[in-house]
């Protein structure tokens, strides 16, 4: 039978099933099949907090969405058109938002009347005319799996586990992505158990055949490649990116790199990820408690190494008090806050950008700190560099905001030439700098008021640092008013005199009157939403902040050059407030706080009835 | 009183620490800074006692890092011309950890208090001890708060009248060297700020040991928990009381001696037991039930107290298990590239 082919420019598909369906892992693998077919991609992973919430519930719904082109997208997409439901649960879970027409491929063997029961549903939504407005695919996943593999040597329990394997290869049949990595993927995963791998294999193949043959699928689909700019790319996620801008910044500077780290959900991929990098020097210390991992960072700083420290939604707050020391004693750390749905435990698994005042104001004292925020989740290759820069050449915490969004997603990444990463190694102080021939701890450089870093073992610069306020220069302790006045002064000098590139503006025609400006992992959401303003005629600019704190030198002229200027955030106005104290400008917000991102249409709708407001 | 013997089993504390050329004095080892403890106080002793024992280790000076917490005692690195770290209260441990960890080359000093390390700190102070950090810990123990003029601590007796319980204390206190014991610390010691010789011995082996050292001082606070251990230094008791543990010596006082009885350990006369029966100390033991049982022995209060080096094991230190794996993964697979680490997993090429 042939089939027909049609050609698509973009497809977003959303996998869901139960949490111990294995969505996140089927999603994964068609996410690398898509990276490696050359389509530009973005994906945003959705799972319960509970590990195994209860089978075949709506909490336990698990679910991953990719978007996939053949040219340069920037979110992982509003809706999906096509939705693959593994149980009736991840059907009702995920139909509010599915559009009028996209296809839904159901797992018809779970629609038992116990497992429509469990989410409520009266009737088989499949044998009514509920469905009627998309277009359904009933697939009895679940068996067809089970038959494919009678022949293998593994329990029905094991043949069923791998019905998520039969879908990846149904829809790597549907969109004709590539299946040899895949293949070698199965075999390496499991190779300790080589009928396992023999039957997901197997499973996989079932699905790709069962495609080609069956009658219910008369179309399949082919996305061109994205034309990007040229280079060698590869798929990462924000978390990863992050963990490999850490070893970078290690390598480009010099020093040894040391993570404190306690786990977390969903900073603890970090923690992960370094730690099997030990043959870069990397040494990950699993600390009792989130004060112990940044205090061993801050430790590991006093004696020369690049301290990190990562952490997420309360673990924040419990660092406080150690990034305060590292104010006073001005030492070098970086403390990552990949920032999730708060307050308290919040929700763990969902985004938020609700710590950028935690982060500015959440120590006691003048406890100026610096902040750099990732746009995307390549970007937090580069960021992470940026903040060990700045940490690193101005003797300071900074605090890096990522998020939820951008730690699970993953998109293509151009990856950079070594050569062209920033040499961030600044010198340790070998020599007593004092006039009386002494070591002065606190005699700061007098362009960018950083103190010398003379570490242990350095002959001659024995000298003493701690919390209690410290003498300008001796670095003795000091309760004089003159001199702690001084060093307030001189702290927040040294922060707000950081070199911060200029904030840029993307504004085509150079007319637009309205500034949608953004931080962190707001700028796909927003950028997409731009697209579709621009592409209807409308007229809007767009800047993004990097550096939270200080902000760049011109941000205030960029402001006032627009009439009116939005600001979309996932908390309610936290950039908004600092903005409007600083520069008294009218900034209008738009807020939602729902533990997921922005949509691009969402966000156009807003975009336009600014415009359109006078 | 009679000196403590040294018989060290671990005796590579240092081997990693880089030795002076020549010879110290206690003058390398005093800062300019004017020491501000209330004249009088058990501090003066431990420092006299320490400025005097780091000459002795002949180990470069800028290899020497203390680090404090917060309290009286924290005051201490400011004292000594080697690097030093006043951090925050109850984190000392963390912070020495992640500095320890990182510098195998360095000799790292914990100086802590009763409430500093077992209130605020506990957690910090417990997890040092079962991974054995190479740290050696000073827990100044004065039974009392005196940075803040005088609560109860967490090693106060149960009835302890200060500003904050004036019907007295309902907690009953830790004893640090069970609560480190049961942390299952490789070197675990008791001392008196007042007995120099017997604190020299003690911390000789305590830098000897490679891996976290706990020494527990016990220091008056004359201003606000005076003559808290004054049984043990009054001429009059002292003797009587102090039940010394040496290795490989009886453990007894000069009228008390250590037995075992039907379940565990008790004190007896020592004049109605043949001496054979006396417990003879072995600080060496790898079960540290028997250590256990002996810090035990100091209830009910100062009728008797074991003094000197209740456990002393060999176990490799964290800091030396971490730098392993990190020698380890570079030997099977050679240092780390960071292009081919960017390079790694699924690539493609656009042209």
């Amino acid at each position: 039978m042939t089939k027909q082919v049609q050609q698509l420019d973009r497809v977003i598909i959303r996998f869901a099933g139960d949490s111990g369906d294995g969505m996140q892992l089927t999603g994964d693998r068609f996410t690398a099949e898509t990276a490696e077919f050359g389509n530009d991609l973005s994906t945003l992973p959705n799972f319960p907090a509970e590990i195994r919430a209860p089978a075949g519930t709506l909490p336990g719904v698990s679910s991953f969405q990719l978007h996939f082109a053949d040219h340069d997208i920037l979110t992982p997409g509003d809706a999906p058109n096509v939705l693959v439901a593994m149980n009736p649960a991840a059907l009702k879970a995920n139909l509010a938002d599915l559009p009028r027409g996209a296809d839904i491929i159901v797992n018809t063997d779970e629609f038992t009347t116990r497992n429509l029961a469990k989410v409520g549903y009266t009737g088989n939504p499949l044998a009514d005319e509920s469905l009627s407005e998309w277009r359904v695919h009933p697939v009895p996943l679940t068996s067809l799996t089970v038959k494919a593999l009678e022949d293998f040597d593994i329990s029905k329990k094991d043949a069923e586990r791998a019905k998520n394997m039969f879908a990846l290869g149904l829809l790597s049949w549907l969109y004709h992505r590539p299946t040899e990595a895949t293949i070698r993927f199965l075999e390496a995963k499991f190779a300790k158990k080589p009928d396992i791998a023999k039957a997901n294999v197997a499973a996989f193949n079932a699905g790709w055949n069962f495609g080609e043959t069956t009658e219910s699928f008369s179309v399949s689909y082919e996305i061109k490649p994205a034309k990007l700019p040229a280079g060698v790319y590869r798929n990462i996620s924000g978390n990863q990116a992050l963990a490999y801008g850490l070893i970078a910044a290690s390598v480009q500077s010099k020093l040894p790199l040391f993570l404190g780290s306690y786990p977390i959900t969903p900073a603890s991929d970090i923690l992960h990820e370094l730690s099997k990098h030990k043959r870069f020097g990397v040494r990950t210390f699993q600390a009792e408690d989130e004060i112990a991992g940044v205090g061993a960072a801050l430790g590991a700083a006093f004696g020369g190494a690049l301290g990190v420290t990562t952490t997420s939604g309360p673990g924040i707050i419990l660092k406080g008090e150690t990034v305060g020391l590292a104010v006073a004693t001005e030492l070098p750390l970086l403390v990552i806050d990949v920032q999730r749905a708060g307050p308290s435990t919040g929700m763990p698994t969902k985004t938020e950008q609700t710590d950028l005042l935690m982060a500015m104001f959440g120590r006691n004292g003048e406890s100026p700190v610096p902040i750099v925020a990732p746009a995307t989740p390549s970007d937090c290759f580069a960021a992470a560099i940026e903040a060990a820069r700045i940490a690193l050449k101005y003797r300071t915490p900074v605090m890096l905001l990522s998020d939820g969004y951008l730690a699970n997603g993953s998109e293509p990444w151009k990856v950079p030439a070594i050569e062209d990463l920033p040499d961030i190694s600044v010198a340790f102080a070998t020599e007593p700098n004092g006039d009386d021939g002494s070591y002065q701890p606190f005699k700061r450089d007098p362009e960018t008021l950083a103190r010398p870093w003379a570490v242990p073992g350095t002959a001659g610069l024995e000298h003493r640092i701690g919390g209690i306020e410290k003498a300008d220069g001796s670095g003795n302790i000091s309760y004089d008013p003159g001199n702690h006045d001084l060093m307030v002064r001189l702290r927040q000098a040294k922060i707000d005199g950081i070199d911060v590139p200029d904030l840029t503006v993307d504004d085509p025609d150079g007319d637009a009157r309205v500034l949608v400006i953004g931080w962190g992992s707001t700028y796909g959401p927003i950028a997409a939403a731009l697209r579709r303003i621009r592409k209807a005629g409308g007229k809007v600019a767009q800047a993004h902040l990097r550096h939270l704190n200080p902000f760049p030198k011109n941000i205030g002229e960029v402001l006032r050059a627009y009439d009116k200027v939005l600001l979309p955030e996932i908390n309610l106005g936290q950039l908004a407030m600092l903005l409007r104290a600083r520069f008294l400008i009218d900034i209008i917000s738009y807020n939602r706080v729902r533990g997921l991102p922005f949509k691009a249409e969402e966000l156009a709708g807003v975009i336009q009835d600014v415009i359109d407001s006078d | 009183m009679t000196e403590t013997t040294t018989n060290g089993v671990n005796g590579k504390g240092l081997a990693l620490i880089p030795k002076a050329e020549g010879r110290q004095t206690l003058k390398d080892f005093k800062s300019d800074q004017e020491v501000r403890w209330c004249p009088g106080c058990g501090d003066y002793a431990i420092l006299a006692a320490v400025q005097s024992f780091l000459p002795e280790l002949g180990l470069k000076r800028e290899n020497i890092v203390f680090v404090s917490g917060i309290g009286c005692s924290s005051r201490f690195p400011y004292y000594l011309n080697t690097y030093g770290f006043h951090s925050i209260h109850g984190r000392a441990p963390a912070i020495a950890t992640g500095l320890a960890a990182s510098r195998p080359d360095l000799s790292v000093w914990v100086i802590t208090g009763d409430g500093d390390a077992l209130s605020i700190g506990g957690n910090h102070l417990i997890h040092a001890l079962r991974r054995n950090v190479n740290l050696n810990i000073l827990l100044f123990n004065n039974r009392i708060y005196g940075l803040t003029k005088g609560q109860y601590s967490p090693t106060s007796e149960v009835g302890k009248i200060t500003k904050s319980t004036p019907m007295g204390s309902l907690d009953r206190p830790f004893n640090p060297i069970s609560l480190a014991l049961g942390a299952e610390a490789g070197f675990v010691a008791r001392t008196l700020d007042s007995d120099r010789k017997h604190l020299q011995a003690v911390l000789r082996e305590a830098t000897e040991h490679r891996g976290t050292s706990l020494v527990e001082i016990y220091q008056n606070c004359n201003i606000f928990n005076d003559g808290a251990f004054e049984a043990l230094k009054d001429p009059e008791v002292r003797d009587s009381i102090t039940l010394r543990m040496e290795h490989g010596k009886p453990i007894a006082s000069a009228t008390k001696a250590v037995v075992r009885s039907d379940d565990g350990l008790e004190v007896v006369d020592r004049a109605g037991v043949d001496e054979s029966r006396i417990l003879v100390h072995d600080a060496h033991r790898q079960d540290p039930s028997l250590a256990f049982a002996l810090s035990r022995l100091d209830e009910p209060a100062f009728e008797h107290v074991p003094i000197g080096i209740f456990r002393s094991v060999d176990r490799p230190s964290y800091d030396q298990l971490m730098n392993e794996q990190v020698e380890l993964a570079v030997s099977q697979r050679g240092r780390g590239d960071l292009g081919d680490l960017l390079l790694g997993g699924d690539t493609w090429r656009i042209n």
